[in-house]
């Protein structure tokens, strides 16, 4: 036999072999290794900055952490004292309050507005960007034209009102007035956004189904109903969590509808758990507590999201 | 520089709008956050770590022109709301607070608890400079056996009493400042002037909200607010406490307050409109009140002495932190940026109001006026103000207790609560903020 036909069968010599071997050994690298690495920048930028603040948040949460630096490790004291707290249970309640005004409104007019914009009208590429134009808004400028649209002295709204000789309400002190007013920025801010999402959802939708509905004598208002809705349904759910995920976080718009200030009014009429994790971590600089209170956020948002999925799968058994 | 920032009560963390928009433009002008002290080549590179405006650029280069080997650099954070999470991170990391630290007056209180972060500048021979400053200034940094000081005290929020002179015309009152100023001795005073006022119907309210009154009035009371020297919470014993409240309250009652929010959009709009008649002004106000009249008010607005004794409204101070690696060096600038020199070209380059007597006294801090106020001595007021307040121990959460009282006034003002509930969730509020 030749040193060729050697090589052809594979045999080859020992250093040969190794030297394949190695070759095999790099290349199943590339092969199952290579990919983790393409996507190991999310990964680690995830893990940086994403997953150590949360761990060590959580961290934070079990030490008395103040201005001064750590400490040591109390355990579950911060929780404890939360769950006592009447200030976070104020400001939960707050919080969830706002999220029904500012969501359930804002998902409603979005379904109307998606719908109407779904139609042939005139100027429809306009009507469908315009919509777009309060998402692009700086969050500053809106709390600044809505804290003078709901000025007590000079605010247009009062003046409205007052057509009417109703008021003048003073929007800030009370629990009701500050709420509408905090609720109708965010529905202002988002109504187009959601009606987007919709309207790209409805125009997958098939039109031969609305021409057999038609046909079988159903008018717009039960073709709606009955072909529109349960086919946007995922887009639905979709926008129902985000809202939730959303209102769970309020910030910027009470506290600016405040003017800056984080106890959100007298008696803590529209302070949102956010604010008061800010108000406990940067103005009073007790940092194990306010982490304690960032965590409690992160628990209930997960559970509202999980309770938001659940109750989606519930809906879809039930129509389907 | 100081107190900006809380314009409404001291401490009262007050985003302005304004400030919250541009906050994100200038988050990035933070700087490094490496060791700032370094030598290298026998140079000594001296980190200060600021907020908002000092002033002190030329010191900086006076400095380091007389003292060779030095060089000096400055990073500024514009924001007091981002600078103190900042210094928090610098402090319990240990490295990155650099050579010279500014601290505004309500972190000092709350980092004076636990003063072994800082220096003792006493051991750098600060003792002989205590005439350089205002007594009580002096003492906010030392600890209270004495024994350890933590800064020098830079500027003062030193206050007076602004006051729209067409509105004092229309209810026949004077307007000449040093009589208005005559009107009101004390705060009982102020109360039946404002009662004059509002019952000539000039269709404004006296004053524009009673937060930044009940917390002048507090001061004057004597040496302790909410906490003892022990820190023991003593706000419902301490009868300075309820005195400076009921003073507030009357004056509720009586109809004085404007009920405005600060920095709301009617607030702003007062100044022009002239919907309150005074306002108590600390020297950073001025300019506020300038912006929002305009100039087509020029004259309108005046500024009188404040009633009863004094008034300030916070103010910082300069520190060494103990990771300095160079703290004999950073003590010296600091003890010549907070020298009456320094306070007087700090006054000049940005109007930081000194806390330092002999440079309250230095031509150009007394012969300061202000021409949109009708050329008022302003300097002269405001030195007379600062020089006069008695020394108030404050404590580490006086400003979460302050808060609590504070929005339990407004609560009354929006006729949320009457006086009495108002005072017991005052003090329940207070109690839960201070015991956390």
């Amino acid at each position: 036999m030749t040193t060729l036909e050697h090589e052809a069968r594979g045999e080859g010599t020992v250093v040969d072999r190794r030297r394949r071997a190695r070759a095999g050994a790099w290349s199943r690298l590339d092969l199952h290794g290579s990919p983790y690495l393409f996507v190991a920048p999310f990964f680690v930028l995830f893990a940086a900055f994403g997953l150590f603040p949360l761990g060590y948040t959580v961290v934070v949460s079990l030490h008395k952490w103040d201005l001064t630096g750590d400490a040591g490790l109390i355990g579950f004291e911060n929780y404890s004292t939360l769950l006592a707290d009447p200030d976070f249970w104020n400001a939960l309640l707050n919080t969830l309050g706002l999220l029904v005004l500012a969501t359930v409104p804002q998902l409603l007019g979005a379904l109307i507005l998606a719908a109407l914009l779904n139609r042939p009208i005139r100027a429809l590429l306009f009507f469908r960007l315009g919509v777009l134009i309060p998402v692009v808004t700086s969050v500053a400028a809106v709390a600044i034209v809505f804290g003078q649209l709901y000025g007590r002295d000079t605010g247009l709204v009062n003046g409205l009102l007052h057509l009417f000789s109703v008021g003048p309400v003073d929007w800030q002190a009370s629990r009701g007035g500050s709420w509408v007013a905090v609720a109708s920025m965010v529905n202002w801010r988002w109504t187009g956004y959601n009606a987007l999402i919709y309207l790209a959802a409805m125009q997958s939708i098939s039109r031969d189904l609305y021409e057999a509905a038609q046909i079988d004598g159903a008018g717009p208002v039960r073709q709606f109903r009955s072909i529109t809705v349960p086919l946007i349904r995922p887009a639905l759910i979709f926008t129902v969590v985000m809202s939730t995920i959303g209102g769970m976080q309020l910030f910027t718009e009470p506290l600016l509808f405040g003017q800056g200030d984080v106890s959100g009014g007298s008696l803590r009429q529209f302070q949102t758990i956010a604010m008061y994790m800010f108000e406990q971590s940067f103005q009073n600089f007790d940092y194990g507590y306010g982490s304690a209170v960032a965590v409690v956020i992160f628990l209930l948002t997960v559970i509202a999201g999980v309770v938001n999925a659940v109750v989606g799968r519930m809906v879809r058994g039930g129509t389907q | 520089m100081s107190t900006r920032w809380f314009p409404g009560r001291p401490g009262l963390l007050k985003i302005s709008v304004a400030a919250l928009a541009v906050a994100g433009l200038i988050a990035g002008c933070g700087g490094g956050d490496k060791d700032g002290a370094s030598s290298e080549g026998g140079t000594i590179t001296l980190t200060v770590k600021t907020f908002s405006q000092f002033g002190y650029e030329d010191l900086y280069t006076q400095y380091e022109a007389s003292h060779p080997g030095i060089k000096i650099k400055q990073e500024n954070i514009a924001q007091l709301g981002d600078y103190t999470p900042k210094l928090q991170q610098w402090l319990t990391a240990g490295s990155g607070a650099g050579d010279v630290v500014a601290l505004e007056e309500g972190i000092l209180v709350k980092l004076m608890a636990k003063p072994d972060q800082f220096v003792n500048l006493l051991d750098y021979d600060a003792g002989s400079l205590k005439s350089n400053f205002l007594d009580w200034k002096w003492n906010q940094a030392l600890t209270t056996d004495g024994k350890k000081l933590i800064g020098l005290g830079t500027d003062v929020g030193a206050q007076g009493m602004c006051y729209r002179t067409d509105l004092f015309a229309k209810a026949g009152l004077p307007t000449e400042r040093d009589k208005v100023g005559a009107l009101w001795p004390s705060w009982d005073d102020y109360l039946a002037t404002g009662k004059k006022l509002t019952a000539a119907n000039t269709g404004a309210s006296f004053y524009d909200s009673s937060g930044a009154l009940y917390q002048n009035i507090l001061m004057q009371q004597g040496d302790t607010t909410y906490f003892d020297r022990d820190n023991k919470l003593i706000v419902d014993s301490n009868p300075g406490v309820r005195k400076a409240w009921d003073q507030t309250v009357a004056m509720i009652d009586a109809g004085l307050s404007g009920k405005l929010t600060t920095w709301s959009p009617q607030w702003n709009a007062g100044f022009k409109k002239g919907t309150f008649a005074t306002i108590p002004c600390p020297a950073w106000m001025l300019g506020i009140i300038q912006d929002q009249a305009g100039p087509g008010n020029s004259g309108q607005w005046d500024v009188a002495r404040v009633p009863g004794e004094g008034a300030v409204r916070g103010g910082s101070f300069l520190a060494v932190p103990t990771q300095s690696k160079h703290p004999k060096e950073a003590a010296e600038l600091a003890k010549f940026l907070t020298s009456p020199d320094g306070q007087t070209a700090a006054f000049k380059a940005k109007n930081n109001f000194p806390s330092s007597p002999a440079a309250i006294d230095s031509a150009a801090v007394s012969g300061a006026v202000n021409k949109y106020f009708n050329n008022a001595p302003v300097g002269k007021i405001f030195g007379t103000s600062a020089k006069s307040l008695k020394p108030v121990y404050l404590g580490p959460d006086n400003q979460v207790v302050g808060d609590a009282i504070g929005d339990a006034l407004t609560a009354i003002e929006q006729g949320k609560l009457k006086p009495g509930e108002a005072w017991d969730k005052a003090l329940s509020d207070a109690k839960r903020a201070a015991g956390k």
